[in-house]
């Protein structure tokens, strides 16, 4: 023991004693922290921990179909075989990629796209390689797995038109969506989730989009799941039937695919619409990817305005077929009667105005039903300005024009139906004779929309209800019944019978384009309107042949009609742009889709053989086959 | 303890330590702290096991392996004379600055960088070793140095050196947390070695100059990169995610932690380096302040035996050695648990005996082989002219 007490070990004792209770001070200091975390902070680092830990994941749900009314598919989800990498899963996502490229060709741009994306996205989220494969390809890929790590096969779906273009502007399409589209709800946070863009994929959004689902998981730290918590499943979208028949909708699509045009087709009892059709028309299943720059902007410049849903966005001039509306107007407020006659030397003088008849060496004397069938201009000049606007105005707001019907298709627009408080309000002059008598031959400031056009001879020949268009099946809105807009009987008889006459009678404008079985045989009225103001230099050359001008020039084609004549059933307007002649552009289309439409109807198409395959009505051309061997013998 | 062998000691007393039998060295062990070192292990091993998922693939099987490696060690250290480590002092810390040296040679030939030695049968890394070696070959100076040689300026100009070269090398690697323990160990020694105070005094007040010198002359991007290193919660995403998230883990596990393989932070991968540097996290998490305070606690009985011992030994080497040991083993665990706790600021350093890892679980079963050998061999009277004088 005497070794402890030397001096020089004493002073390294103390030296090694100091040591010691600096480490035991140091040890204290870390003692204190465990118990300032652990003890003092310890729930506030619980609840972090929790936070870090669980995760809400969205569960997206299936989007509701859209089917026609003999639940036909119009906008269905088609399974989608895709193939997604998910880079952290990857040991090398180059040759991850390389690998899977043997396998599925990609363009390099697509290549370009896929590499971007693994730069700039977070590691653990999938980075899609390709979608739409073909079951080979998808099969290929999910043999060769094993050796794949990080890839990941996954079915999903996407929306599909099987109609494509035939229901473009009815049903619209999905597509990603934008910084606008926010409404709050979490699924549009969910990637890649497609919402309504236009048409009724656009109007029915909160029907068809469905409620999200979700799941409480647990994740590691790059976000991987670990396992589920608990799950509330989604809610699929509703099914949607719409009162179309896919069969006309794909007839009529073909019969004016390429004409500017637009057509509606309507059972005039219901309302329901059965086809509506704009044409040009886009494939909305372009929209689902992405639709290219390319392909956007050629849609975008054309000057055929494939975008523009015509048939409730267009306005034009309603034209002759406005002429009914001027005639009950007249009858109603009683300037006129069954009797009722005009001397039409091919123009009338209002004013200092000339106002002309279509017919250059005028017409004759005619009464209603004759000028109707003939399209007597002077006729309804004089009866118009005899009338007055403002009783038009409320013939032609009875008939629904000027209105909007809120029918769920988006972009729908009102037209114009003029009155003089309108001029007044609007133009800011007053109403003047030249107004009405424009007015009286469907030009001047009158303007309406196809679809309107459709709903006015619908309530003509339905025996004057005031039935609103219906497209979808189950709309309580339009489900009630029509009121009777108290037109009287014999006032609408003589307007059928005019309309039965431009078909049917020898000096009708259309009577060429006539359906000659008695039993399904057509009513109807053509319509001309001028897009441009003749001048007077071009009056004095002559009448200008249609075709001799450019597109843009040409008359707007209109036509409306119904069938059969004898109990109508089925209504629609016919609207070409820049077709021409009313009578020898949209007649004959009128004819040939209210011949199909008949053909698609128990009780008539015994009257009707109707080749499907080659769409061609049988008779006809049966009948056409037996002149040419008459002329050749 | 070291009084319950005390009267053992008493009857060696007097014997050369040359006639000291195997057996009877054996007997000198101190076993509970062998014990202590078993249980250190023990929980290291069960952390091992469950960060990988109760899986003792792939860290816990080795870990085991190299811990029995450790052992043999351990032991060959413990018994081998200690006048044999005096002699070889020198020799072993040039042969380590030499592995240094190539690893640093290795590193700027464009290899990348390299801490480690590959030798085959395991990955060497001589920062870890150095650490030893520094400590034997300051214990053999100032053993050897003249009585009062300590008082003189002049004889710090060695030691210096000695402690200069390896942490230079170390710190070019990089390694800071390693070059951090190589230094303050070293200075503990000359501490212990009864170095003046002054010395020490000036030696802070001429780093705090210099540093703030070299803080005014930084460019500002620099100056932002030293603070998010001193304090990484300015960047909570970037350099600072560790360390919040390793706080978390930490402060979660309560008093009585969540529980065996159920730690979230460590389970789901929020927590980095989770089996290596940040380990000690892992059993906060799943242990609580139970199992942390209780892991320091086992550590301190190592560190407090090392600190009696040297009270009682005979030769200045042996004192040195195994206050150094001790010192070397504390600065250990201080700047881990520090560091994971948010104290002090991310340098990667290793939990002896408990993180994953084949040399600094060597360097820590070297260094409790010498710390035996120290008490074992604590009545040798060893002569200042060296090892077999």
């Amino acid at each position: 023991m005497s070794r402890f007490k030397k001096k020089g070990q004493d002073f390294l004792t103390r030296r090694a004693a100091i040591l010691g209770g600096g480490m035991t001070l140091l040890s204290s200091a870390l003692l204190g922290r465990m118990y300032y975390l652990q003890v003092v902070n310890g729930r506030e680092y619980e609840l972090l921990a929790n936070e870090n830990r669980i995760s809400y994941r969205i569960i997206s749900p299936q989007r509701g179909e859209i089917r026609d009314r003999f639940e036909r598919p119009i906008a269905v989800n088609k399974v989608d075989y895709r193939v997604n990498i998910i880079p952290d899963q990857c040991d090398d996502v180059e040759k991850t990629l390389q690998s899977v490229t043997q396998i599925i060709a990609l363009t390099n741009r697509q290549k370009r796209r896929i590499r971007r994306q693994f730069k700039n996205q977070r590691s653990y989220l999938p980075v899609n390689i390709a979608q739409n494969l073909s079951w080979d390809k998808f099969a290929e890929i999910n043999v060769q797995l094993p050796s794949l790590a990080g890839v990941h096969p996954e079915v999903g779906t996407v929306r599909y038109y099987p109609q494509n273009k035939h229901i473009a502007h009815l049903v619209g399409y999905v597509a990603s969506i934008s910084k606008n589209d926010m409404d709050g709800d979490p699924l549009l946070l969910v990637p890649g989730f497609k919402i309504g863009k236009d048409g009724l994929e656009r109007t029915l959004e909160k029907k068809l989009r469905g409620k999200a689902g979700n799941r409480k998981v647990e994740v590691n730290s790059i976000g991987r799941e670990i396992r589920e918590i608990s799950r509330k499943n989604s809610q699929s979208g509703d099914l949607v039937n719409l009162t179309i028949d896919v069969d006309i909708q794909a007839y009529v699509s073909e019969r004016i695919k390429h004409e500017s045009a637009a057509v509606v087709v309507m059972d005039i009892h219901t309302g329901e619409i059965l086809s509506i059709v704009s044409t040009p028309a886009f494939d909305p299943n372009d929209f689902n990817g992405g639709i290219s720059h390319k392909k956007w902007n050629a849609l975008r410049i054309d000057k055929r305005k494939p975008l523009l849903n015509k048939t409730v966005a267009g306005q034009y001039s309603p034209g002759s077929t406005f002429k009914m509306v001027v005639a009950l107007a007249a009858l109603k407020a009683g300037v006129i009667t069954e009797d009722t006659t005009s001397v039409c030397t091919g123009k009338h003088e209002v004013g200092d105005q000339i106002f002309h008849c279509w017919q250059k060496r005028g017409h004759g004397r005619v009464n209603l039903v004759q000028s109707l069938s003939m399209s007597c201009d002077v006729f309804f000049y004089e009866t118009a300005i005899k009338t007055g606007i403002d009783k038009i105005h409320e013939m032609a707001q009875k008939l629904g024009l000027g209105g909007k019907f809120n029918i769920h298709i988006p972009g729908e627009l009102r037209g114009i139906n003029p009155s003089k408080s309108w001029k007044k309000a609007v133009i800011g002059s007053s109403w003047r004779g030249g107004d009405s008598a424009n007015a009286g031959i469907g030009q001047g400031f009158v303007l309406t929309t196809p679809l309107q056009l459709c709903v006015m001879i619908s309530r003509l020949v339905n025996g004057g209800r005031g039935i609103l268009p219906k497209i979808l099946m189950d709309d309580a809105e339009t489900s009630k019944e029509a009121p009777e807009l108290n037109i009287p009987e014999h006032h609408l008889k003589l307007i059928l019978q005019g309309m039965n006459d431009v078909m049917n009678d020898s000096r009708g404008t259309a009577y060429r384009y006539r359906i000659k079985d008695k039993n399904i045989a057509m009513g109807g009225k053509t319509g001309t309107t001028q897009v441009r103001r003749i001048s007077l230099a071009e009056r004095k050359k002559g009448i200008i042949k249609t075709t001799d001008r450019p597109w843009e020039h040409r008359e707007h084609a209109l036509f409306v009609g119904f069938a059969p004549v004898g109990h109508p059933r089925y209504a629609l307007s016919v609207l070409v742009e820049h077709g021409g002649g009313g009578a020898s552009t949209a007649s004959p289309i009128g004819r040939d889709i209210l011949k199909y439409t008949m053909s698609r109807d128990p009780l008539l198409s015994q009257n009707i053989a109707f080749d499907s395959q080659k769409r061609t009505f049988q008779k006809k051309t049966i009948k056409n086959k037996h002149k040419i061997k008459k002329k050749g013998l | 303890m070291a009084l319950e062998i005390a009267p053992q000691n008493n009857k060696t007393l007097g014997r050369s330590a040359n006639a000291l039998g195997v057996f009877d060295k054996f007997s000198e062990i101190n076993w509970f702290i062998v014990l202590v070192v078993f249980l250190i292990t023990g929980i290291g091993l069960s952390l091992l096991y469950s960060v990988a998922g109760g899986a003792v693939e792939p860290w816990a099987k080795k870990q085991l392996i190299r811990f029995i490696i450790g052992l043999g060690a351990m032991f060959f250290i413990a018994l081998v004379n200690i006048r044999v480590w005096l002699y070889l002092a020198y020799p072993l810390y040039i042969l380590t600055l030499i592995m240094l040296i190539i690893v640093d040679v290795m590193g700027h030939k464009g290899m990348g960088s390299v801490r480690w030695l590959d030798l085959g049968f395991m990955r060497l890394q001589p920062s870890e070793i150095m650490k030893i070696s520094l400590i034997l070959v300051l214990a053999r100076y100032f053993h050897c140095l003249d009585k009062g040689g300590e008082r003189k300026i002049i004889s710090l100009i060695w030691p210096v050196i000695l402690i200069a070269v390896p942490a230079v090398l170390v710190l070019r690697q990089p390694d800071l947390g390693t070059t951090l323990l190589i230094v303050f160990g070293g200075i503990a020694i000359l501490f212990a070695a009864g170095i003046r105070f002054w010395v020490f005094f000036v030696g802070i007040i001429a780093s705090a100059f210099l540093a703030m010198l070299k803080w005014s002359s930084l460019p500002s991007y620099q100056r932002g990169r030293v603070e998010t290193f001193l304090n990484p919660e300015r960047d909570p995403l970037g350099a600072g995610y560790q360390i919040v998230q390793s706080k978390i883990a930490f402060g979660s596990g309560g008093v009585h932690g969540k529980g065996f393989i159920q730690g979230t932070q460590s389970q789901l991968n929020f927590l980095p380096e989770k089996q290596t540097d940040f380990i000690f996290t892992v059993l906060a998490e799943e242990f609580g302040l139970i199992g942390s305070a209780g892991l320091l606690g086992l550590y301190l009985i190592i560190i407090g035996y090392a600190l009696f011992v040297s009270f009682s030994v005979a030769n200045r080497f042996g004192r040195l050695l195994i206050l150094g040991m001790g010192i070397t083993f504390f600065l250990y665990i201080f700047i881990n648990m520090g560091m994971v706790m948010g104290m002090l600021p991310v340098v990667g350093v290793p939990l002896p005996l408990v993180s994953y890892g084949g040399s600094a679980m060597l360097t820590a079963m070297i260094g409790m082989g010498f710390v035996f050998s120290v008490a074992i061999h604590r009545n040798q009277k060893i002569p200042r002219g060296g090892a077999f004088a």
